[in-house]
């Protein structure tokens, strides 16, 4: 990669990391400094608006370069991942975002407290939020580490570790001081360069192949090196049943860990009623699909034009596939053309981690704020305000995630993003539901649901070959593995329903009718919503 | 929504809005208009006097057993749980087909397109006509009567706490 991309590229990083600032100083000098205002913006986004910003949250890097990648290398089974993260989104259409709109204020335990006793299960819900945030944060931050150096060419410690540290900082900037005013038109901008990104790709790729899909597919299929095995399942997660089991395990993590994922829930307080939170929705969907789809195109044209050799040469994971790509379309290495292209995709790279992480350390400092700090302070201690708690949290929860992705960087970490679904849809969904649907759900039951999905998932992956016990492991000298597969899901989802079912069943204390009518009432009319 | 101007206090079984919601506005013709009063014990309708919460309480029951809520919920319900088991086993089939079935998937239909390339068109296009068919159900059979409800519902609120 020459000195032109790299300058190119910083002079992008640059501008996009400036214009962040401006939004964020925009949004600060407007605040009221209310609770309100930090965690929702004053909930009057429009629905497209809030759609943008609900695509921005969710598509990371790893969805833009990884999958593509995933694609460029192994053909069909990069596909299986994109249709999960996509089909995730009915559960969160149908199930979540208009009830959950219309019975909490801030945060997952908000919809709890709303039925239960407030303290337990706030302590539940924002423990397990926090964790599904960390470890979606971590993945983010060493995955913008790596991505960085290898962008700009630089291998050396010294870039990965700035830049770990660059994306902490400024998340804490635009969080602590701009509040979600400036974290969602930071995350509606990101959309919007990376559906652009994405969509000039798109096009010069199929321009091409004359705009002949089937040419396409059989060209990558031939230059991949696997003929037409690369067009069908099985070159990834076609391996022993194990291989196949973790693949079953992480489908189902990710289509039920959507509608669990802290930040995604908190963007539905950012509208002001239940039918524009569900007009967002369906505005993120067709983004996120529409997305997901040219994500597919690339992964395929990548294959096609560069080779899967090539790809793969480059990056072993394939994650440089899409930025080749783009060189290779803008008229190869020394070309403007293709060293415009490559700082462009370098770029949007970037702000799509900057914007997710934004998003996560926000609900983040949402849980520690809201739900821990108002149920664990002393009675009589010395009460700040929930702001100036939620700023520092943001900030705590910064150093924390630079820290872990520095103490990770040299770990693949790619079974973080699959880790965080898992625990989302073990701990929060199961909870979410059994709140809104079950009529004699209590708050034992809420209780020992959140637990129940949250410790075995994290035990689970304690003790697979993640941890221990393959040459890969990130501990590879030991081996204490006990469970097979690499994704929890599969056991932790159903253990996480189960106990719920169980704490209800056994606990003494009589469901609360009237608070359950209550819950019913709002969640379906909206009666009472703020 | 003058009619409750005159009222305030608690509600009594005899208060007028009894009337709106056992007439069945908004639900199909045929529902028979049953008298929400005999659902609720009638030592549970707080005298005057008695804690405010309680009498919120009693209101949200009271809205839960009536006709016009009873009709929302029915009508969410009846498309969300057919349509979320369809989605699910349709995606978990497509997962557990792609993982154990390699060769079926590999099927050739027709150049290079085969069963997968379908099967997982197919899943992006259900996710968005079940996403269409969602929101014109919301907003055609749901929007309105839930929007009058929580009118009610409010109105009533804000009636037995102040």
């Amino acid at each position: 990669m020459s000195g032109d991309h790299q300058t190119l590229a910083l002079v992008l990083f640059s501008l996009f990391v400036a214009l962040t600032l401006a939004i964020t100083a925009w949004a600060g000098r407007r605040r009221r400094g209310t609770t309100e205002e930090f965690y929702t913006g004053g909930r009057l986004f429009s629905p497209m608006e809030n759609g943008f910003a609900i695509a921005g949250d969710y598509m990371s890097a790893a969805s833009f370069l990884g999958i593509s990648g995933l694609i460029a290398l192994y053909g069909y089974d990069g596909v299986l991942y994109a249709v999960g993260f996509l089909v995730a989104w009915l559960v969160v259409l149908f199930l979540v975002a208009e009830l959950v709109r219309n019975c909490g204020r801030f945060t997952l335990a908000d919809v709890l407290a709303a039925r239960m006793r407030e303290r337990p299960v706030r302590i539940a819900a924002g423990t397990s939020s926090i964790t599904v945030s960390v470890l979606y944060l971590v993945a983010q931050m060493v995955g913008a580490g790596t991505l960085v150096s290898l962008l700009l060419g630089g291998e050396s410690r010294a870039a990965q570790t700035w830049t770990v540290v660059g994306v902490g900082a400024l998340m804490v900037v635009y969080v602590s001081l701009g509040g979600m005013r400036a974290t969602t038109w930071i995350q509606i901008v990101k959309s919007v360069l990376l559906m652009g990104g994405t969509i000039t790709l798109t096009v010069l790729v199929l321009l091409r192949f004359s705009g002949d899909f089937g040419q396409l597919l059989t060209t990558a299929a031939a230059r991949s090196g696997h003929g037409l095995d690369f067009l069908a399942p099985g070159l990834r997660y076609g391996g022993d049943w194990t291989a196949r089991l973790d693949f079953i395990s992480l489908g189902l993590a990710l289509v039920l860990g959507t509608a669990g994922l802290p930040h995604i829930l908190s963007r539905f307080y950012t509208v002001p009623t239940a039918r524009a939170a569900r007009r967002s929705t369906v505005w993120a969907i067709g983004l996120i699909g529409g997305f997901y789809l040219m994500t597919i195109v690339l992964g395929f044209g990548a294959a096609a034009l560069l080779g899967s050799g090539a790809v793969r040469s480059a990056n072993a994971a394939g994650n440089t596939a899409v930025p080749l790509l783009a060189l290779d379309l803008g008229g190869g290495a020394g070309s403007t053309g293709g060293t415009v292209l490559f700082a462009v995709v370098a770029a949007v790279a970037f702000a799509t981690i900057l914007a997710v992480v934004a998003g996560i350390t926000l609900a983040s400092s949402a849980s520690v704020a809201h739900d821990l700090y108002a149920s664990l302070r002393r009675e009589g201690a010395r009460r700040f305000g929930e702001v100036t708690v939620a700023r520092l949290a943001a900030a705590g929860i910064g150093v924390l995630a630079i820290g872990l992705s520095l103490l990770a960087r040299d770990l693949n970490v790619a079974f973080l993003v699959g880790l965080a679904f898992a625990v989302a849809a073990s701990a929060n969904l199961p909870v979410l539901l059994y709140t809104l649907f079950w009529r004699s759900f209590t708050t034992r039951g809420a209780v020992w649901s959140v637990y129940g999905g949250l410790v075995p998932a994290v035990v689970l992956v304690l003790l697979s070959p993640v941890v221990s016990g393959s040459p890969a492991s990130l501990l590879p000298g030991l081996d204490f593995q006990l469970f097979p597969l690499e994704n929890p899901g599969l056991v932790s989802v159903p253990l996480g329903f189960a106990c719920g079912w169980l704490g209800t069943v056994t606990s003494r204390e009589e469901p609360d009718e009237d608070r359950h009518a209550e819950t019913e009432v709002r969640s379906l009319t909206g009666a009472g919503a703020v | 929504m003058e009619k409750y101007d005159g009222g305030g206090g608690a509600v009594r079984p005899d208060d007028p809005w009894y009337d709106v919601s056992a007439s069945g506005w908004g639900a199909p013709a045929g529902t028979e208009a049953r008298p929400e009063a005999a659902e609720v014990p009638p030592q549970a309708v707080a005298p005057g006097g008695e804690d405010e919460g309680a009498s919120a309480a009693e209101i949200y029951r009271e809205v839960r057993a009536g006709a016009a809520f009873q009709e929302v919920r029915g009508r969410y319900r009846r498309f969300v749980v057919p349509a979320c088991a369809l989605f699910l086993t349709w995606y978990l089939a497509y997962v557990v087909a792609a993982t154990t079935a390699p060769t079926l998937m590999a099927r050739p239909v027709f150049g290079p397109v085969n069963v997968a390339l379908l099967a997982g068109l197919g899943q992006f296009a259900s996710t968005f006509v079940l996403t269409w068919a969602y929101a014109r159900h919301a907003r055609l059979r749901r929007d309105r009567l839930a929007l009058d409800l929580r009118w009610e519902t409010q109105q009533l609120t804000r009636g037995a706490r102040g």
